[in-house]
């Protein structure tokens, strides 16, 4: 059994593992052995497991057993959930995300908690308290964030698929970083309930697969309204597999002006150009448009983030679960408790939204950036009066180094300069392995969609797919 | 400057719990009384990744709130979140509303003509409950938590700063728990916290235009607590400032026992809320047709109510009052007298006397008996079966075993006698058994008749129709 090399070009393992078992080629238990040797061979290298599932068991269902990957920030009754910080280590929540329970009852079987930045928190997977994920194409590089296990896990080959969150790039950049497909759904598609917030109006659960095949597959499983997440939107439910016809001819595709400017890496341009030209020859009708507000969304997303987390954040006190560090007194039991329990990022940010939603600050920092996201998603809207998708680079360089960034959390910040404007109007957008820098590294195109329009991007990804070959290619490392 | 030469301005804030099954945003039962932490679920214990969903009875019943107490209802409905950390305060922020209210405007009228405007109602979710070892957290040695009531439904109501006052504070507050009461939104219950009351005070030399400096009292738990505490806080203030001292923006407790206010946090102890929209809970607009569909639901109001008991029954002004002063009482009447009308004076004065005194206050009326009994009873009297004496007695089996009260007398044999030959028979027998007070009857001594009666009576086990008996004693006396 090798579902990364079966003879089909487009090769996607989740539907080659169903196949398989469905045909007797293997069963379940196999499949499930195959990735648990995969994941004791090589995790210690990786750092993508925060936590190993110990138990082989799982529900009757469609998915008859796969493995599927879940970020630590979404909730699980059976397995610790730590969101990667030392403040919830070992707390195990006495519910399923609803997520969770969705592939539960479908028949999956969760191989354990993946690492990521504290609390979704970071570009890097640097963040996380208990150990940084590396970058299965080169072991020095970072894996992108904060879904660096789910990206990493994916890109070596130890989970077939794994969920993420994506609250200003952490599925896509990662994605992009590991060679994956990343797809970050429209905000609502997917129930947050049960993941650990970050910043609830940009929070969005998504996959991390091999291909756009495998992503359509998945998304019909952990999509749909649910009463328990009031922005969670009652909208029908398309057949996403059935899309993917691999016809995008008429496609009119548009190219922001704004994101192939200055601190885009040369090799990243020309990879997503010559994406878009492939497109192009597929019948697309490329052309340039433009998003005048983007230079805005760092600033925007900085603000509302931060200002959503530092209230989304306080419930960790050290009263009810997780850590406590008692001192004497109520307010030095919170002091220390939080003093101990988040790093560095987290605090920064808590303190940065905490600045922001203050008196006297809320109207310069907080309402400016709400008026700012509208005319972010003005722009997107004008655009979408006559492109379809927008498509641009993922990040502006591939895969760093780890520690190259660290000292400078602005830096950080400009990685998810051209994701964070999917979050901020609430789109669906994917990324997509593209090419290889010189040093090997995988590049990663961005296709945007229109609110509730998965179909349209998941089918420019699959056509792209069917035509080209780089999601096949896989990290040599983690060969058997 | 004297006493006189001040006058006080008050601005009431209460809290009301909404009487829903379940909480405001989660479907734990909204019950009090229970075993400590156990109606709580992920959400109102704020585990990581629960999230909010408004309760939809909770909104009908805060809009039923707001019109009952004639608000304007905002056409967008939001909710934000208070952040302060506290340890009865889960996810360390309440969702409340900020700046676009549920409600804005509206009354209480007061009986002297003046009506105290309301600034906003507000929806929000109440906290849990503190059992602390000592007075305060502070001072205790640990402090438990109780987290049922966690996420309750609560309405706010702000009044203007126009109550002149403590009596009429007083009577604002009465009125308001009238309305609520009415609309079957809240118990209002004080005692069991489902109406918590705040007030803000200051005074001003009289003429002034100028607000002065206001102090917020808290921690009063009853009406008469809340006008004491006015009273108190009055004269506490003018004092100070007759002795020169200037008043500061604080937030006071009123103490019972001692009968006096104590400074709790002042202005620069005052918390930075960093109000912002909850992302959680989506923005929406309230319907015409919701709100007209609430509309529909408002019953008779009190003051209304207590008129048309007037004018289609004759009941007097006072009467009137008393029966419609709790809902379940002037339904219970409307209900007896669609009965039966005729009797609406007799229904009433039995309600009034017998009725409120069988049935301790807060218990449900028609739980012990029907009004379908209740009117049958007083036909009973008017047929002439029972007599009045006796139908008290039937009034009190009923109401001991909720028993129909024709069952009542026929098997207990209470039928009044109205039969003249038996009654007759019977009083023939009480003057031969007494010749006494025959004989002085017939020398004239008029009143010694009613010994007979009485003897009649006896021998009846009071049974017998006193009108017939009187009747035929004065044929038989004269003969």
């Amino acid at each position: 059994m090798n579902p990364y090399n079966n003879g089909e070009h487009v090769c996607s393992p989740l539907r080659f593992l169903l196949k398989g078992i469905s045909a007797g080629d293997f069963s379940s238990q196999e499949v499930i052995d195959h990735y648990k040797s995969r994941i004791e061979k090589f995790n210690q290298k990786l750092g993508a497991f925060l936590f190993l599932n110990p138990s082989d068991s799982f529900e009757d269902g469609s998915l008859k057993g796969i493995p599927i990957g879940l970020k630590d920030n979404l909730v699980t009754k059976d397995m610790p959930t730590t969101c990667a910080s030392k403040i919830l280590k070992g707390y195990i929540p006495p519910y399923d995300a609803h997520v969770v329970s969705r592939l539960r009852s479908s028949g999956a079987w969760f191989p354990g908690k993946l690492n990521m930045d504290e609390f979704a928190m970071g570009s890097s997977n640097e963040y996380s308290a208990f150990s940084p994920v590396r970058n299965p194409w080169n072991l020095d590089c970072v894996p992108g964030g904060s879904s660096g296990g789910s990206a990493a896990s994916v890109a070596a080959g130890l989970v077939p698929a794994a969920l993420g969150s994506d609250t200003g790039g952490s599925i896509r950049q990662p994605a992009s970083f590991c060679g994956v497909t990343g797809l970050k759904p429209t905000y609502g598609r997917v129930s947050r309930y049960g993941l650990i917030a970050f910043a609830s109006s940009l929070d969005q659960i998504g996959t991390f697969t091999r291909t756009a095949e495998d992503a359509a597959l998945l998304l019909s499983i952990i999509s749909g309204h649910d009463q328990k997440d009031s922005t969670s939107a009652n909208v029908d439910l398309p057949d996403f597999s059935a899309q993917l016809t691999g016809n995008i001819k008429g496609l009119k595709i548009g190219l922001p002006k704004e994101y192939f400017s200055t601190g885009l890496s040369d090799e990243v341009e020309s990879a997503v150009k010559k994406a878009v030209t492939d497109l192009e020859k597929e019948g697309a009708v490329v052309e340039e448009v433009s998003l005048p507000h983007s230079k805005y969304a760092v600033a925007v997303y900085y603000l509302v983030a931060t200002a959503e987390a530092s209230s989304n954040l306080a419930r960790f006190d050290g009263m009810r679960y997780g850590l406590r560090v008692e001192d004497g007194a109520l307010i030095p039991t919170y002091e220390k408790t939080r003093g101990t329990g988040f790093g560095a990022e987290v605090k920064r940010r808590i303190m940065l939204g905490t600045y922001a939603l203050s008196a006297g600050y809320y109207d310069a920092f907080y309402k400016k950036a709400l008026q700012v996201r509208t005319l972010i998603q003005r722009d997107f809207i004008s655009a979408f009066e006559k492109f379809d998708i927008i498509a641009a680079p993922t990040t502006p360089t591939t895969a760093f180094k780890l520690g190259e960034n660290l000292s400078d959390p602005l830096t950080m910040y400009l990685q998810d300069i051209y994701t964070i404007s999917a979050n901020l109007a609430g789109l669906p957008a994917i990324s997509i392995p593209c090419g290889f820098s010189k040093e090997n590294l995988p590049i990663g195109l961005q296709m945007i969609g229109k609110p509730f329009a998965e179909s349209e991007i998941l089918k420019a990804a699959d056509a792209y797919q069917r035509i080209t070959d780089w999601h096949l290619r896989r990290p040599r490392e983690f060969d058997e | 400057m004297s006493r006189n030469s001040y006058e006080p301005v008050i601005g009431l804030e209460v809290h009301v719990h909404l009487k829903t099954k379940t909480k405001i945003f989660c479907s734990c039962p909204n019950r009090f009384g229970d075993e400590p932490n156990t109606n709580v679920c992920p959400v109102c214990l704020a585990l990581p990744g629960s999230l909010p969903v408004l309760n939809r009875h909770a909104l009908e019943l805060a809009t039923l709130a707001a019109l009952a107490l004639s608000g304007n209802i905002s056409s967008r409905m939001k909710f934000d979140r208070k952040n302060y950390f506290y340890p009865d305060l889960p996810k360390n922020y309440q969702i409340s509303q900020f700046d676009m209210p549920l409600s804005i405007g509206g009354g209480v009228k007061l009986s002297n003509g003046r009506t105290i405007a309301l600034t906003r109602i507000h929806m929000e979710e109440d906290a849990g409950k503190l059992l602390h070892t000592a007075e305060n957290l502070d001072e205790s040695e640990y402090t438990r938590v109780d987290l049922n009531r966690a996420g309750a439904p609560l309405i706010e109501i702000v009044s203007e700063p126009e109550i002149k006052t403590p009596d009429d504070a007083h009577e604002y507050l009465t009125n308001l728990k009238q309305i609520l009461e009415y609309c079957g939104v809240s118990d209002c219950n004080m005692e069991e916290g489902s109406l918590r009351c705040d007030a803000n005070i200051s005074i001003r030399p009289i003429g002034e235009t100028k607000l002065g400096v206001k102090v917020e009292v808290k921690n009063m738990n009853s009406f008469k607590a809340v006008r004491d505490a006015l009273r108190h806080e009055i004269d506490r203030q003018i004092e100070a400032v007759n002795a020169g001292k200037k008043i500061v923006q604080e937030t006071r407790l009123w103490d019972a026992g001692l009968g006096t206010t104590r400074s709790m946090r002042g202005k620069e102890e005052s918390h930075d809320y960093r109000y912002f929209p909850d992302p959680d809970l989506v923005v929406f607009t309230l319907e015409k047709d919701f709100i007209e569909s609430i509309r529909k639901k408002l019953p008779e109001m009190p003051k209304e109510r207590s008129k048309r008991f007037e004018l289609d029954y004759g009941l007097t002004q006072r009467d009137a009052g008393i029966l419609t002063q709790h809902r379940d009482l002037a339904d219970y009447f409307d209900e007896a007298v669609k009965l039966y009308s005729v009797g609406a004076k007799a229904i009433a004065n039995w309600m009034l006397t017998e009725l409120l005194r069988v049935i301790p206050e807060g218990e449900s009326y028609s739980s012990k008996i029907k009004p379908k009994d209740f009117v049958e009873l007083i036909k009973l009297i008017d047929e002439g079966t029972i007599s009045g004496k006796i139908a008290k007695e039937i009034f009190s089996v009923m109401a001991s075993t909720g028993k129909a009260p024709r069952d009542i007398v026929a098997s207990q044999g209470l039928t009044q006698i109205s039969d003249e030959s038996s009654i007759e028979k019977i009083c023939r027998e009480v003057m031969t058994e007494n010749p006494n007070p025959v004989e002085q009857f017939r020398a004239g001594k008029k009143n010694s008749i009613g010994f007979l009666v009485g003897a009649v009576m006896k021998k009846t086990s009071g049974k017998a129709n006193p009108q017939l008996v009187n009747k035929i004693f004065g044929r038989l006396l004269n003969e």
